[in-house]
């Protein structure tokens, strides 16, 4: 049976799944639609290493294993996976310089339980260096153009930007900005991402697509390359939310590799989909009303709150009075936990060396070339607040402001509250080359919504809500309880229903 | 609390990374422009308060002192820039 390509690639993951069961397509098929729309858009600069020979081998084997009647769950389902996710013999570099050539012999643990059941990987994804970035444009491979158009340009306009700096096209956020722009184009049916203060749900909010960051220790860390211990986590990023909870049910589990990593059932998250939401309680903190705020995200919040009310939720208002902490404490906890996890790039073991007179040299000269600029800043602000005289005053104070912001979260869910409804980004995309440039500081903001639910370590999803006046796409997050991350999927369905599902943008870009 | 040239340089060296004198004055504007973000924590009360060791109250699980693996050499070296007789290379360290 012959498939219209593109058709392949504009069905979400659930469909596609259905699609394969129902043997309306091969695997084969669809994996090589996908390869086909990847090639077709290199100049988003979306994947930094292609594996179609993999990809089809992978494909091949699912498609015996569907004849064959022994399914996994993701089975013949191509998927994009973050660079900074360990993939045996493999790509794997965090996009940075530093890791110049590095192919690990292993094999990180929730790539690993994706292939188990049944996805084929199709490549690996642009990324901020090191995870550090909210526009996806500190990442040695250079910046990843959204696929959205930004307001009133042509397509021959945006292609003409697209072959040289990509300025003025948008971002598609950070750090997972490759995962975000590969879903959002239909590169991928989903992608991995990690998010450590909102690199899941940033770039998600500002592509139309969904992610969730689960709670800290629900999925393992171990062979996803370290930035900031304590806060990193994996998560998917998908086209809806349903895809999304297919996606966490596979990535999620015990690994006593990672001594954080709990071991707990993972619930039947998709199961969450369409549960009923009525008689649920969500909160609507008044401390993310900020001063001087978007008025479309304040009204994108007001409606997502009337949304959720029409369907019979309850809606208080709640207060979180340490919310304006979070982002200066995690600009210390972050960068402090980086510059310990980064001290291992020596240019000895692995990746780029840079001659020098001796071993000192060796390491300054090695490490000044292989990271680039914002990495080299927050490295030098970790081992700043770290460095003695000054721990105490910095990270120590930081560590108990953790601990007020955690106990605020506490307070609002033992009153009764299920979740919390905040918007998720401060605005719509914005463009290449438009922030940060001159302060770093105009960067971080942000992450001003998503960065207390890391220092929580709670679970964070974002669905898609609808477009800015400009026609751009819009987010709204849901904050949950430790491991309650099923409330958070019947939530964020319903907003994404409510919202009503807006196709993604036409591929202008080849 | 902000930080001077010489500071720059010093943090530089303990994060060994090399910077240029050209560098120093830019690096210590964007220094100096996250320090004064992180400031307004100074007036946070924390009296009483217990700094936070772990998100999740989990206690360490210990598994078994065994060997779990080992005799992978190759693979170790497999990424190495610079190896010699199964060994990484650096520079001479003692004279």
């Amino acid at each position: 049976m012959e498939n219209d390509v593109s058709e392949l690639t504009s069905l979400t993951l659930a469909e596609a799944r259905e699609g394969l069961k129902a043997r309306r397509f091969s695997s084969r098929e669809l994996t090589q639609a996908h390869l086909g729309a990847i090639a077709r858009a290199r100049g988003l600069n979306a994947f930094v290493a292609e594996t179609p020979e993999q990809a089809l081998a992978m494909a091949a084997a699912s498609d015996a294993r569907l004849a064959a009647g022994r399914a996994g769950p993701l089975e013949g389902l191509p998927i994009g996976i973050k660079d900074l996710y360990a993939t045996k013999g493999v790509h794997t570099q965090a996009c940075s310089h530093i890791l110049d050539g590095f192919k690990p012999p292993y094999e990180s643990t929730v790539t690993a339980h994706l292939w188990r059941d049944g996805a084929v990987m199709l490549g690996k994804l642009n990324m901020d260096e090191f995870a550090m970035g909210s526009s996806n444009e500190t990442s040695y491979y250079g910046p990843v153009a959204s696929p959205w158009l930004p307001p009133n340009w042509s397509g021959d306009k945006a292609r003409a930007a697209l072959a040289g700096d990509k300025r003025g096209l948008l971002i598609p956020g950070g750090s997972s900005g490759g995962s975000a722009a590969a879903v959002a184009a239909r590169l991928c049916l989903a992608a991995t991402a990690t998010d450590t203060g909102g690199s899941i749900r940033q770039p998600a909010a500002v592509t139309g697509t969904a992610g969730i960051k689960p709670t800290y220790g629900r999925c393992s860390r171990w062979g996803i390359v370290a930035f900031a211990s304590s806060l990193d986590q994996a998560g998917p990023l998908a086209r809806t939310v349903r895809d999304c909870a297919i996606m966490l049910g596979s990535m999620a589990g015990h690994d006593p590799k990672d001594s954080t990593c709990v071991d707990r059932p993972v619930p039947n998250y998709e199961a969450a989909i369409g549960a009923s939401i009525k008689g649920m309680t969500i909160g609507i903190p008044r401390e993310y009303r900020l001063d001087g705020m978007n008025p479309e995200i304040e009204a994108l919040w007001r409606r997502g709150a009337d949304w959720l009310r029409a369907a019979g939720v309850k809606v208080v208002d709640v207060s979180l009075p340490n919310t304006r902490h979070a982002l200066p404490a995690y600009y210390i906890v972050a960068p402090a936990e980086a510059s310990s996890n980064l001290a291992r790039y020596d240019g000895v073991r692995y990746g780029l060396r840079e001659p020098g007179a001796d071993i000192l040299e060796l390491y300054e000269n090695t490490r000044a070339k292989g990271f680039g600029p914002e990495v080299r800043r927050r490295l030098m602000i970790g081992t700043y607040v770290l460095s003695a005289g000054y721990y105490d005053a910095y990270y120590v104070r930081a560590q108990k402001i953790r601990t007020l912001i955690k106990r605020d979260f506490e307070t609002v869910f033992a009153d009764g509250v299920d979740a919390i409804l905040t918007p998720a980004t401060p605005s719509p995309a914005f463009g290449i080359g438009e922030m940060g440039s001159a302060d770093p500081v105009e960067m971080y903001l942000n992450d001003v919504f998503t960065v207390t639910v890391n220092m929580a370590g709670l679970p964070g999803l974002v669905a898609a809500a609808g477009k800015s006046t400009e026609g751009l796409p819009l987010g709204l997050q849901l904050i949950g309880r430790p491991f309650e991350e099923e409330t958070l999927f019947s939530l964020g369905h319903a907003i994404e229903e409510s919202a009503g599902r807006a196709p993604f943008p036409e591929p202008w870009w080849g | 609390m902000a930080v001077d040239l010489a500071t720059v340089r010093r943090i530089a060296h303990l994060a060994r990374i090399a910077i240029s004198d050209a560098e120093a004055p830019a690096l210590q504007g964007e220094l100096n422009a996250i320090l004064t973000f992180v400031e307004a924590l100074e007036a946070v009360d924390v009296t009483g308060v217990e700094p936070m060791t772990s998100v999740t109250p989990m206690k360490l699980p210990m598994r078994d002192d065994v060997v779990t693996d080992g005799e992978i050499e190759p693979q170790v070296l497999a990424n190495a820039p610079l190896t010699e007789d199964g060994f990484f290379v650096v520079p001479k360290v003692v004279e």
